[in-house]
């Protein structure tokens, strides 16, 4: 069957992740004719809103926003579309047990853990942030070609060594040294007390397989050291109505940009008429032509299962399989009845996240653990209760604690979760107990989701935070796939926009909104045509 | 009191390399070695009458062939015997072994996995390709990627024309080969544990990382960008041991009548005046003077350990302090009254016994003897590479008898409760010969004399820092422009007149010769002398 006519859309979107959202916004700004096509009952994708406990909000996986690029935020007039928020820059708390913390962002209580590192440390989160965003401004464009005959490619090669340069020789020069180095030797080269080491490593391995020793890790700090929030670099942010607000706040954008977005449309499989994607198959048998397919979905689904490997050379497949997409990183949601008494006294509470963590070592410990499948007897974590700034997101006087969980094996080497998971909430429930005292007594509703539940309840291959490893071999432009990291993968007319191509995941906007400027300058020259 | 133009501090092979170099270019050079044999790390030493240990490093490959041909090495006694083959043992009687002829290797891989065989072909070519591309910037200065110098931007076009080169695909497997761990590389061609257990070791051999720590691809190709007679990748052994190189290339630079070498001279102190290297000091008070100065010894050992008449800068320091140069190998040194027999091995005219012989079953095997490194152990369950050199070279052991040599991954270089001492050192030897005993039985019986390090011996020995074998890890962070450290990786001090040319330099470690090479170019440079020859 040929789709044809005014019924055929230009661009039709495979889930409305907040990338997918993003990039119908943008096409829809370009006047093209966009319908996003979104399995669930509402949009979102792994920070879709829900009520794991009837009356008290989550957000999928994600719980705090940082790197949502202030570019997106600002052409897509997200403040307009009701992007609030409740706060704007979060202390970090260390918690040293039974009530007791660290702020790593109060100078003296950091003088008299360190006098050496109370000093160093506002330094060094300068220094990082300047690295974080002397890359920044890469993350809004499509990785160039390693095409050295190619006049663009060279150009904006050489525009990135410059962006580099302007930073200064020396900054240059660190920056190009630590880039591939592993967290470990950063923070034990920078700092001395333990807490502020394992606080610091802790963020550099959050949703990655890795840990503090592995290389590649202080890549992936300054990758979540890009953000900002109103002009303040490195911010936390929690928004008024949970992450999930924000995903309405997009999907607002979309349709005001005049997209078409439907929920409860599973797409089965991707169209192909002579080579080329000309629509999607929903599951029900229904057809919808367009122009191109824009997938959100994470390169495994997009690439072997909707797409299907009959359309794609062994070589492609073979790259594709070996993507590293296995999550680690597990999602806790505590329902509270009442705030323990232990959560009441702290200052600027609701400004705040929890760092749970054993020390660098610990840390390690439990990497291991996870290597080899089983699970570690002590997990990092990081903690937020979001309804202390924003008391809308559970009953009156009731709260959320939300908890990001660091080493969670995907598989177990021996038995599954069916069997573990209860016993693994316990567990974590408990040594969140043993540093926030009262807390165990207090809840009335919990959910774990282990990254096998997060690829089942979100749709996301591998339940990886990032759709796949952010590790220098698996970013830029040799993401997802060398030589395809400019959003066009091997059959014309199909692109990814998810956070498995460049430059990752987090809520940042950027690979829908890159993949978006690519496929409406093929649309406007009928490249792919 | 006689002056010299150059003073090398510490005859290793680099610091020989260099002075053979400076003094064929007419320079009058010292070399002061603080022990009383030269060689550093290619040492060969007899340790038990009758047998020639190669105590440290123990096989070869690496050694630049611009310097063999240069130095005409082989007139100087130099002999290289390729061997042709390695296994891997398992202690259940099978094992993998490996061939240099292509047909025989392919059966061997075959009688494993007829799917392994079959990508055996794609990633040896894969290797190939990537040594081919790395080996033309082993004698070459790395460019300062931040300098805006005509001549810097130059330099950096230059060394970048390899690069684009190799064309747009290539350019993208390099990228992620020299990024990604060798776990994740071999997973991608191979399926069986034997095999990739085989394959890995080079990835980790004196490495403080585990095989799929990222990174650890780049290690392999370090180990297999040497050649032995224009056969790339090939593996060696310097007959007489690993001191006949270091003797060899003592002799080449004493031929010129310009170099004089005197050990038991340990340098203490760098004289320095007015930000300009005058000349050194030894332990026993007397000076030597020389304008250049060229230091052999590893970058932290130079930095702190040096005392400098002029102080250097603490930011310097901090950095010297903050080099990375774990100690993570230890070896066993041993002597045969014959030959151990390898559980199903044949010993007869088999090639694969003549050459590395490793214990090393899965992938998941090493990464687990590096998680007690992490921790402060030596791996209860050690990667071993083991060499019995005395199967080609009869001049290591009596007829009948041999020479082995283990080298063990991975040994901390302080314990998790506390430093080395002499039964800790025993107890971490009983743990390797236990192991070795398990893979050929009645092996102990055999033993006639060993001798055990740890890292703390390979330190206080010959002086590496921490018994690292490379003078640094070989991680990103240090490779390159940023070896040892950003701004002096172009082989000059932190003063005027002062030169590094040890490992810890590009292009690293390993008995090649490179890092001598490229520091006496850029002396020559700065002496307006031409280019080494």
């Amino acid at each position: 069957m040929s789709a044809s006519g005014s019924d055929r859309f230009d661009v039709a979107i495979v889930g409305a992740g907040h990338n997918g959202l993003v990039a119908a916004a943008c096409l829809g700004r370009a006047g093209l004719r966009t319908i996003v096509l979104e399995a669930a009952d509402a949009v979102g994708g792994a920070a879709r809103g829900y009520e794991f406990h009837p009356g008290f909000k989550a957000s999928g996986c994600a719980q705090i926003l940082s790197l949502l690029r202030p570019e997106i935020v600002d052409a897509l007039r997200l403040g307009d579309h009701g992007l609030r928020y409740a706060a704007s820059d979060l202390a970090t708390l260390a918690l040293r047990g039974d009530g007791k913390y660290l702020s790593l962002n109060d100078p003296e209580a950091m003088a008299q853990e360190s006098p050496a590192d109370a000093a160093n440390l506002p330094d060094f989160n300068r220094r990082m942030i300047r690295y974080a965003n002397a890359l920044a401004p890469s993350l809004l464009r499509a990785p160039p070609r390693m095409d050295f005959a190619d006049r663009d490619n060279l150009w904006e090669l050489a525009r990135f060594g410059l962006r580099l340069r302007m930073l200064g020789r020396r900054d240059m020069r660190e920056l190009l040294r630590i880039i591939g180095m592993n967290a470990y030797d950063l923070v034990t080269d920078e700092f001395e007390s333990e807490t502020v080491k394992a606080s610091i490593a802790l963020d550099a391995v959050m949703g990655n397989f890795m840990g503090p020793r592995s290389p590649n890790s202080v890549y992936s700090y300054l990758y979540r050291m890009a953000g900002e929030i109103d002009g303040n670099r490195g911010a936390l942010g929690l928004p008024v109505g949970g992450i999930a607000a924000v995903m309405g706040a997009l999907e607002a954008a979309a349709r005001n940009a005049g997209a078409e977005i439907r929920t409860g449309a599973t797409v089965a499989r991707i169209l192909i008429e002579d080579e080329r994607a000309v629509g999607v198959v929903l599951d029900d048998g229904t057809e919808i032509a367009s122009r191109i397919v824009v997938s959100n979905v994470d390169p495994k689904t997009s690439l072997l299962g909707l797409l299907g490997t009959e359309h794609l050379d062994t070589e492609f497949v073979r790259r594709t399989r070996h993507f590293r997409d296995r999550g680690t990183t597990a999602k806790l949601h505590l329902a509270l009845d009442v705030l323990p008494d232990s959560l009441r006294n702290l200052p600027k509470q609701g400004q705040a996240r929890f760092l749970l963590t054993p020390d660098l070592l610990g840390i390690e410990r439990a990497f291991d653990a996870c290597k080899y499948k089983t699970v570690p007897a002590s997990l990092p974590m990081e903690i937020v209760i979001p309804t202390l700034a924003d008391p809308s997101l559970a009953p009156e006087g009731k709260h959320v604690l939300s908890a990001n969980v660091q080493y969670v094996p995907y598989a177990l080497a021996e038995g599954n979760w069916d069997g573990a998971r209860a016993k693994l909430r316990e567990q974590l429930i408990a040594s969140i107990d043993a540093q926030l005292p009262g807390i165990k007594d207090r809840v009335i509703g919990a959910e774990l989701l282990t990254p096998p539940d997060i690829e089942a309840k979100f749709r996301l291959g591998g339940g990886h935070w990032h759709q796949g490893e952010i590790s220098l071999d698996q970013i830029w432009t040799l993401r997802p796939v060398p030589g395809f990291a400019q959003y066009r993968m091997p059959v014309s007319g199909f692109y990814l926009c998810g956070a498995g191509t460049h430059p990752g995941g987090g809520i940042t906007g950027a690979p829908g909104w890159n993949a978006a400027q690519i496929a409406i300058a093929d649309l406007k020259s009928e490249r792919p045509q | 009191m006689k002056r010299y133009d150059a003073i090398v501090v510490g005859a290793g092979h680099n610091g020989l390399v260099a002075a053979a170099y400076m003094a064929r270019a007419g320079l009058e050079v010292l070399v002061l070695e603080r022990r009383h044999l030269i060689g550093g790390a290619a040492v060969s030493e007899e340790l038990f009458p009758g047998f020639t240990y190669s105590t440290c490093s123990y096989v070869c490959s690496l050694l630049r062939p611009e310097i063999m041909r240069g130095l005409d090495l082989p007139r100087h006694g130099l002999q290289v015997i390729p061997y042709e083959g390695s296994l891997n043992v398992l202690t259940d009687g099978d094992f993998l072994a490996s061939y240099s002829n292509h047909d025989r290797m392919r059966r061997e891989l075959m009688r494993h996995s007829r799917r392994d065989a079959e990508a055996y072909d794609r990633y040896a070519l894969e290797i190939l390709r990537q040594c081919k591309f790395i080996r033309p910037m082993l004698l070459q200065t790395p460019p300062d990627p931040t300098s805006l110098r005509p001549k810097d931007l130059m330099d950096l076009v230059k060394f970048a024309k390899p690069f684009s080169e190799l064309g747009e695909k290539r350019l993208y497997e390099t990228m992620r080969f020299w990024t990604m761990s060798i776990g994740d590389f071999l997973d991608e061609y191979f399926e069986t544990d034997v095999i990739k257990g085989h394959l890995a070791g080079s990835s980790i051999i004196g490495t403080a990382l585990g095989p799929y720590s990222p990174g650890t691809a780049y290690v392999l190709l370090h180990h297999y960008m040497g050649e032995v007679d224009g056969s790339i990748g090939a593996w060696g052994y310097a007959r007489g041991g690993m001191g006949s190189i270091s003797n060899a290339l003592a002799s080449a630079a004493q031929e010129t009548g310009r170099c004089e070498i005197r050990c038991n001279a340990e340098v203490t102190d760098i004289i320095v005046k007015n930000g300009r290297v005058k000349g050194v000091a030894l332990a026993d008070g007397s000076e030597f003077l020389a304008e250049t100065v060229v230091s052999n010894l590893d970058f932290r050992r130079t930095i702190t350990k040096l005392k400098w008449t002029e102080a250097l800068d603490d930011e310097l320091v901090r950095k010297g302090e903050n080099f990375k140069i774990r100690g993570s190998s230890g070896k066993l040194n041993i002597a045969l009254d014959g030959l151990p027999n390898f559980k199903g091995v044949a010993v007869k005219n088999n090639p694969a016994i003549s050459g590395d012989i490793h214990y090393s079953p899965s992938l998941a095997y090493i990464e687990r003897a590096y998680d007690d490194w992490k921790y402060g152990h030596w791996s209860k369950k050690p990667y071993l590479d083991i060499v019995i050199p005395s199967l080609m070279d009869p001049t290591m052991a009596p007829e009948g008898k041999h020479f082995m040599s283990v080298f063990v991954q991975y040994v901390p270089p302080t314990l998790h409760d506390g430093p080395w001492t002499p039964e800790k050192r025993d107890a971490f030897g009983e743990t390797v010969i236990s192991l070795i005993e398990d893979m050929a039985p009645g092996f102990r019986n055999l033993i006639l004399h060993k001798q055990v390090r740890s890292p703390w011996e390979i330190e206080n020995e010959v002086g590496l820092t921490e018994g690292n074998i490379f003078q640094g890890e070989l991680t990103l962070d240090q490779l390159l422009f940023n070896r040892p450290v950003p701004g002096l990786a172009q082989y000059r001090g932190p003063k005027k007149g002062f030169y590094m040319c040890g490992s810890s330099m590009h292009p690293g470690g390993g008995v090649m010769g490179a890092p001598g090479y490229n520091a006496v170019r850029e002396i020559l440079k700065d002496l307006h002398r031409g280019a080494p020859s």
